[in-house]
C-alpha cells in the first residue's frame, strides 16, 4: 500500500473538493472542454520543469511510496497526475469563492448592447 | 539554474501571462487571492506530507534551505506559479467564449 502514498494524497485533493461542483454548482467538471484547455499550458510548463529539475538534480523521489511507473525522462507518473490534480483543485477554489462572493472575475458575457 | 532561480523565473512568467500576454489581471482580483489563500493552506498540508515524509527530497545545493512546513520556500513560488498560470489560462479561455 505504501506505494499509493503519493497519488493517496492527489486523490485526497479530488475527493475533498469535489463537493463544490455539487453544493456550490462550480461547474467545473461540467465545463470539461475549458477545464482540459486550461490544464495543457500548465502540463507543458510544468512537465518541463519537472524534467529539467529531475536531469539537474535539483529533486529525488521516493518511488517505493509512488506508483513506481517511469515516462521518459524519468518522470514518474505521479507527478504528471500532480499537474493535473492541483490546477483542477485550483480552479475548483477559484469558482467556489466567485460562486460566493459573486465579484467580477472578467469572464463575464457582456451585457446586451442597448438595454 | 538553481531551483531558487527557477522559482522566480516562474513566478515572473506567470504574472506576465497575468497581465502581459492574456491581460486577464487576476492580480488585481480578490477572487483571485482568496482562491489563491485557499490553495495555500492545503499546499502547506499535502506538501508537508509529501516532504515530511520524504516522498520527494531536494538538493541542498539547489534551494535556500528555508524550510516552511518540511517544505523549501521554494515549492511556494512553484505552486504560486502553477496556480497563476492556470487560473490566467482558465478566465482568459472564458473570455474568448470557451462556455463548455
Amino acid at each position: 500500500m505504501s506505494h499509493l502514498a503519493y497519488v493517496g494524497v492527489l486523490a485526497a485533493c479530488l475527493v475533498g473538493t469535489a463537493p463544490l461542483e455539487i453544493l456550490l454548482r462550480t461547474r467545473v467538471y461540467a465545463r470539461w472542454h475549458r477545464l482540459l484547455l486550461s490544464l495543457a499550458p500548465t502540463l507543458v510548463v510544468f512537465v518541463a520543469w519537472d524534467l529539467y529539475a529531475i536531469h539537474a538534480g535539483h529533486w529525488t523521489y521516493d518511488l517505493h511510496r509512488m506508483t513506481g511507473v517511469l515516462l521518459p525522462g524519468r518522470l514518474p507518473l505521479d507527478e504528471v497526475l500532480f499537474f493535473l490534480v492541483t490546477p483542477t483543485c485550483a480552479i475548483l477554489a477559484f469558482e467556489a469563492v466567485r460562486a460566493v462572493k459573486r465579484w467580477p472575475v472578467g469572464d463575464e458575457p457582456r451585457e446586451p448592447a442597448g438595454r | 539554474m538553481s531551483y531558487t532561480e527557477l522559482a522566480l523565473l516562474g513566478v515572473t512568467g506567470a504574472v506576465v501571462v497575468d497581465t502581459v500576454l492574456l491581460r486577464t489581471w487576476l492580480i488585481r482580483r480578490r477572487t483571485y487571492w482568496i482562491a489563491y489563500g485557499i490553495v495555500l493552506f492545503f499546499q502547506l498540508l499535502t506538501n508537508g506530507i509529501l516532504t515530511g515524509f520524504d516522498i520527494v527530497r531536494y538538493d541542498p545545493a539547489a534551494i535556500l534551505g528555508w524550510r516552511i512546513a518540511f517544505a523549501p520556500v521554494e515549492d511556494l513560488l512553484f505552486g504560486y506559479a502553477m496556480v497563476t498560470l492556470t487560473l490566467s489560462t482558465w478566465v482568459w479561455l472564458g473570455r474568448k467564449g470557451v462556455r463548455t
